[in-house]
């Protein structure tokens, strides 16, 4: 293979690894004076045209020794991270402004954002775990980037049980190499296909360790428990940054692992995991909510109801036992509306919460009235987190539920009638928040001003919210063509 | 058409949040003027409505969401029948009513007439829906504007009312949801059309549950003993527009989806269900009219008076019947423009008064003649007086369903004596009695906006009253076919 090749198939991984460079070499050189947000952002448009190019050469399929695969499922994921990362870039500039290490800051999101879209290509457990680690060891840094004592916490209490989980997913790739010979993905496919006979027990012990570690990265119940305490702990950027990216790629990695790896559709395992799955999500939408009722530091809502929305999302990858793609897709999908919703939230507390100098959930009474434009745009979020139309996440819950129940099991059915109970719940602590914001009387009547690049991208998000709510089609139709990669 | 109907309200909504602050005293202009708009929309169509064709009308369609694939296609697709023509010129009335008697609102005007808007095009795209997805989409969309109205411009334990009445929609309509994806995916559309033509007759779980989880949604709304307990903790907190589009229209969304969805789609769990629904609507009748005699607040006895008129509704609904099913949904229609104009009457006392005591109110036709004389007319509707409105609906429903029912239905009529008797009563108590010391500087309700909310809504309940035909040619047409398919099990 070629470099040119070469560089065309790990194009966006190395644009942003380098630009990372660029980033951190013109901190050093420049100092305070350097343009290091906007070294940033250039790295992410090249990643971004590194992917068009992807898309227009059609270059697909494995390279590199077959340790990596472009094809529609990582272009999706290409484009959802590089897009959020740099929402979170602009939307942030003012925070990163103020902090020391501005230059790291954006040096390792580049570094994290490069290893997720390397996680979405890699073909291969090596490929994936490397890609994983990196991406991962970048967070750490970035939850204690602020150097107080809260976020130092957040980012040791990150890396304590972020190595605890790569530890349990090592052991179950030890298991899966152990029985399959192999390291690649399909190898691994073709000996649960084939091979599998009589190993159902080993084979389900590796599900089980592979399952705990990726559910670490998607923060499900019961491996969430890092959660609420790293989004509250470490700086908001950072937590937009994790709740979103980290999250997304995450379920990138189950999908790539379990629908590529672990046989898809139907095989015997393939209902295990299923139920596995099933399981994770009922217990994280239950857990994820009830949590948050009782939560009054907004951080902590938001940390929870990422449980719950995972849990959400997980109810797509237990729809496998339909045998087609449309839980995936059901899944992306969801992911995609939930990118755009969450880092609308997480980006204007982001934007109040530094003037409110307060994360409690009274100091936002009558925000409508200090600083409209972001209580709207929060609003509306939570509104699309809870699931009500005309937003984004009230056609993503309905698709999800949708692709569960046309599997036609009725666990299934069960599951999502687990699922929009809690819908019921979450509604209690999500409209009761959008409430203070838009009726409550204000404590002081003082405008806040919200910076011009956070304003953009929160309309942007708000945009998003409600075109996917509007017109979801483009967006199903891309998840559902991503999805069908997955299992070609 | 119907498209205008459903997206005036909504432009409305968001031109009145747009609106500059120092415009605050313009919203209510606004808010009439869109909510009119929509009134005159809606008289259009009930004119033009065609009762002898025997399908939909003023049908807007086209694909919305196409993920084939996934089984999911989602076509926005409106039109009107003769069960949906009459509750669409109730909806267009009462939002102008509404609007009306908000007109001295002065806490947030752009919020609250906003939201107020927001409800009509919602209550609108659940009456005009054809799609199970959408009917859903519109189902959620009423959830949010309630909440805010009830919790802000409310009274007394608002918040807990406005929460209570959320959590009790949100989880029947859960279980709808779980139900109409069970059903879609059995039958592979979402079209009400055309699960009514292919019946679904197997499905992942079996269709009894499908049945109760998209009923429970229904006897939530409608409501039915012993989910009514939301009612009148909502109706007794929430300002009076919000109260007379509560009973007015929102009530009839848990009615109308039982004839639109329920029995047309599955037939044969209706069927099987009938002596359980029945059962149900004796016991709302008659539990909502004692519960409704021991009231000692104005609006919380005309709220438990809704329970036990809406049980007629279920009753009607229950028997299966071409004559009962009529008499259910003129019922809605009926008890939508009496309650909503106790409510009217209600709040104007109350706005007086500022008491809802019965105990503390005596003699007050004499001060308050027109206000007074509307509450005795509105009164006798909702007990059946024969000439207005109830009577006609309720006479229907009773002898349509004695068959079916006699034990239900003997119990329902036994619930029209204590409605007599509750009503009777509650006039004597608050208008005629002894004129007190108290009351002596009450003055009428003479403003124009005061007059217009209530004549209106009289001049409807005489006019259908005198002329049934107006509703019933439309409301027989538009249950024929209801009762063609239901009528087929046995």
């Amino acid at each position: 293979m070629s470099a040119v090749s070469t560089s065309l198939y790990l194009g966006p991984v190395l644009a942003l690894y380098l630009g990372a460079g660029v980033v951190l070499l013109a901190d050093l050189i420049g100092g305070r004076r350097a343009m290091v947000g906007a070294w940033a952002l250039a790295a992410l448009v090249v990643a971004a045209a590194a992917g068009v190019l992807q898309a227009l050469l059609g270059a697909s399929g494995p390279a590199l020794h077959d340790s990596i695969v472009v094809d529609g499922f990582s272009l999706f994921f290409t484009f959802l991270l590089v897009a959020v990362t740099g929402a979170v870039i602009l939307a942030t500039s003012e925070w990163a402004a103020q902090i020391e290490d501005r230059g790291e800051f954006y040096g390792l999101l580049l570094v994290s954002v490069g290893s997720m879209v390397l996680l979405v290509q890699s073909n291969d457990l090596i490929t994936l775990f490397v890609a994983l680690e990196t991406t991962s060891l970048a967070q750490f840094i970035l939850a204690g980037i602020a150097r107080n004592d809260r976020s130092s916490e957040a980012g040791l209490k990150y890396l304590l049980s972020g190595a605890v989980a790569a530890a349990v997913l090592l052991y179950g790739f030890a298991f899966l190499f152990g029985m399959a010979g192999t390291t690649s993905l399909p190898g691994i496919a073709a000996f649960v296909r084939d091979g599998a006979e009589g190993l159902r027990l080993p084979l389900l012990m590796a599900i089980v360790f592979v399952a705990a570690g990726v559910g670490f990265k998607m923060a499900i119940f019961p491996f969430h428990a890092w959660v609420p305490d790293v989004y509250q702990g470490s700086p908001t950027p950072v937590g937009s940054f994790l709740s979103v990216a980290s999250k997304a790629a995450g379920f990138a990695l189950v999908l790539r692992l379990f629908y590529t790896g672990l046989g898809g559709a139907g095989t015997s395992v393939t209902q295990d995991w299923a139920v596995l799955f099933g399981v994770f999500a009922a217990a994280s939408m239950l857990f994820g909510n009830i949590g948050a009722l009782v939560q009054t530091n907004v951080k902590r809502i938001l940390g929870y109801s990422s449980i719950a929305q995972a849990g959400n999302i997980a109810v797509g990858i237990a729809a496998v036992a339909a045998g087609n793609t449309i839980g995936p897709s059901g899944v992306l999908f969801f992911i995609g509306t939930y990118a755009a919703t969450n880092l609308g939230a997480f980006l204007a507390v982001n934007a109040v919460s530094g003037r409110l100098g307060s994360d409690d959930i009274a100091d936002y009474a009558g925000l409508v009235k200090r600083a409209p434009v972001t209580a709207a745009v929060l609003a509306l979020c939570l509104a699309s987190l809870t699931g009500l139309p005309p937003t984004a996440g009230f056609i993503a819950k309905v698709y999800v539920f949708n692709s569960a129940i046309q599997a036609g099991h009725p666990w299934l059915i069960a599951l999502v009638a687990v699922a929009v109970v809690n819908t019921a719940i979450s509604a209690f602590y999500y409209l009761r928040w959008v409430r203070t914001m838009l009726l409550d009387e204000p404590s002081d009547d003082t405008a806040i001003e919200t910076p011009g690049g956070a304003r953009a991208v929160l309309l942007l998000a708000s945009v998003g919210v409600l075109f996917f709510g509007l017109w979801p089609t483009p967006l199903i139709q891309a998840a559902q063509r991503a999805a069908a990669a997955l299992l070609a | 058409m119907l498209t205008l109907f459903l997206v005036l309200p909504l432009v409305g909504a968001i031109v009145s949040v747009l609106m500059p602050k120092e415009r605050d005293q313009d919203a209510k202009w606004l808010a009439l003027g869109f909510s009119g708009a929509a009134f005159v929309v809606s008289i259009m169509v009930f004119a033009l409505f065609d009762a002898r064709v025997d399908s939909y009308q003023f049908v807007d369609t086209f694909e919305w969401i196409s993920a084939p694939d996934a089984g999911f296609v989602i076509r926005y697709t409106v039109g009107v029948d003769g069960l949906s023509v009459p509750l669409v010129l109730l909806l267009g009335l009462l939002t102008v009513v509404s609007v009306l008697v908000s007109w001295r609102i002065e806490v947030k005007p752009r919020q609250y007439f906003a939201w107020l808007l927001l409800m009509e095009t919602s209550v609108a795209g659940v009456f005009l829906s054809l799609d199970l997805i959408q009917f859903f989409l519109f189902w959620e969309l009423e959830l949010l504007p309630m909440f805010m109205l009830i919790s802000q411009w409310g009274s007394g334990r608002r918040l807990y009312s406005a929460t209570k009445f959320l959590l009790y929609t949100l989880a029947g309509s859960a279980f709808m949801l779980v139900g109409f994806l069970v059903l879609g995916a059995a039958a592979g559309t979402y079209e009400i059309a055309d699960l009514v033509d292919n019946r679904v007759t197997e499905a992942a779980v079996p269709l009894t549950l499908v049945f109760w989880a998209i009923m429970l949604a229904f006897l939530v709304k409608l409501p039915t003993f012993p989910l009514h307990t939301w009612l009148p903790d909502a109706h007794t907190d929430a300002p009076t527009a919000v109260s007379v589009m509560l009973a007015g229209v929102l009530l009839k969304m848990g009615g109308y989806g039982i004839l639109r969805i329920a029995l047309p789609i599955l037939p044969q769990q209706a069927h099987d269900s009938r002596v359980i629904l029945a059962t149900l609507a004796g016991f709302s009748v008659i539990w909502g009219a004692v519960i409704t005699l021991r009231q000692t607040d104005l609006k919380r006895l005309v709220a438990y008076s809704s329970v036990s008129h809406m049980g007629y509704v279920l009753l009607g609904v229950s028997a299966l019947g071409p004559l009962a099913l009529s008499g259910a949904a003129m019922q809605m229609f009926t008890h939508g423009t009496i309650t909503g104009l106790l409510f009217v009457v209600v709040g104007l006392i109350y706005d007086r008064t500022h008491t809802r005591e019965i105990a503390q109110m005596s003699g007050l036709l004499h001060r308050m003649p027109l206000v007074g004389s509307v509450m005795i007319i509105a009164g006798l509707a909702s007990l059946g007086l024969p000439g207005m409105s109830g009577f006609v609906a309720e006479l229907t429903t009773f002898l349509g369903s004695l068959e079916a029912h006699p034990v239900a239905t003997t119990a329902a009529i036994f619930g029209v004596v204590l409605s007599a008797g509750y009503i009777l009563w509650t006039v004597q108590r608050v208008l005629h009695g002894p004129q007190t010391e108290r009351w002596r500087d009450l003055t009428d309700a003479t403003a124009w906006w005061e007059v217009t909310a209530m004549a209106s809504l009289v001049i409807v309940i005489l006019a259908v009253g005198i002329f049934p035909s107006l509703l019933t040619n439309a409301v027989e047409a538009g249950v024929a076919p209801i009762a063609r398919i239901v009528g087929g099990i046995s």
